[in-house]
């Protein structure tokens, strides 16, 4: 599981480079995260626009990704395909997270 | 708005497959690919691809737990007006009570660090699929349902 994390003064954007994270690929997204965001100041954006798939395992282990932050630090999400958003509806995650249509969205916000 | 044209009759797909990490790409590889000629809208295919990841993801950890003692997986699919009818078969261990988990929805009004990980993938069958019905015949684990996916247009 490759992700690339850009590191400003405020925030981190850590971008997920797959296509999915299902069962096969959650074990490895989370060890990603956990490298990715070791040194992350208090907001990670988690850029998920390259993702077309997650299942339950995957939304599971940005769950834990995002357990594992807090409480200094918190992740939200930006860039939601529509399979990935019907995920996130139907457990009604959605509620739980900060949500983004767009990374440059979610940008400005925190660029502010 | 749905295709007037009629569709093409789906010739049923059947897929067997072993249990292991990788089972269920390989299985929607293979079941996509068999779906082609019903030319699914992208939400429809979504629909298929969660419940038959979340049912093969539940075989290869509950049915085969053993990763050293792999098992066989085969799903038949046939397509009628009401939808895709899916029957998913493993020779693994039962469900639990001889049930099929209800699936409830996961309590997530709490504290973050108190939030599932797990347990929403019988959430999201229930909610997606129809008609779901689980047996236990013999050695076999049987799971048949529907995906109101693919519907013929009312004319």
């Amino acid at each position: 599981m490759e992700v690339s994390a850009k590191t400003e003064d405020r925030f981190c954007v850590v971008s997920v480079l797959h296509e999915r994270i299902d069962a096969a690929a959650a074990l490895e997204f989370k060890d990603a995260m956990r490298h990715a965001t070791a040194s992350a100041p208090p907001v990670v954006i988690l850029d998920l626009h390259r993702v077309n798939f997650i299942d339950s395992s995957g939304l599971g282990a940005i769950v834990a990704a995002m357990k594992h932050l807090a409480p200094q630090r918190a992740l939200v999400l930006a860039g939601l395909t529509p399979a990935v958003e019907k995920v996130f509806t139907l457990t009604r995650m959605d509620t739980v997270f900060g949500i983004f249509v767009t990374l440059d969205a979610a940008l400005t916000a925190y660029r502010g | 708005m749905r295709r007037p044209a009629p569709r093409s009759a789906l010739s049923p797909v059947e897929i067997s497959i072993h249990s292991g990490p990788h089972a269920a790409r390989e299985a929607l590889v293979l079941l996509l690919d068999g779906l082609t000629c019903l030319a699914l809208e992208a939400e429809e295919t979504c629909v298929v691809r969660l419940v038959v990841a979340e049912m093969l993801n539940n075989i290869v950890e509950h049915a085969y737990p053993d990763p050293d003692y792999p098992g066989p997986i085969h799903i038949a699919c046939h397509h009628e007006p009401d939808g895709l009818h899916l029957a998913v078969w493993d020779e693994g261990l039962p469900m639990p009570d001889l049930q099929a988990p209800l699936g409830l929805p996961q309590e997530i009004d709490r504290p973050i660090c108190d939030l599932p990980e797990g347990g929403f993938g019988w959430f999201l069958i229930r909610d997606l699929a129809k008609d779901l019905s689980y047996q236990r015949l013999a050695q076999e684990n049987r799971i048949e349902l529907r995906l109101a996916v693919g519907l013929s247009s009312p004319d």
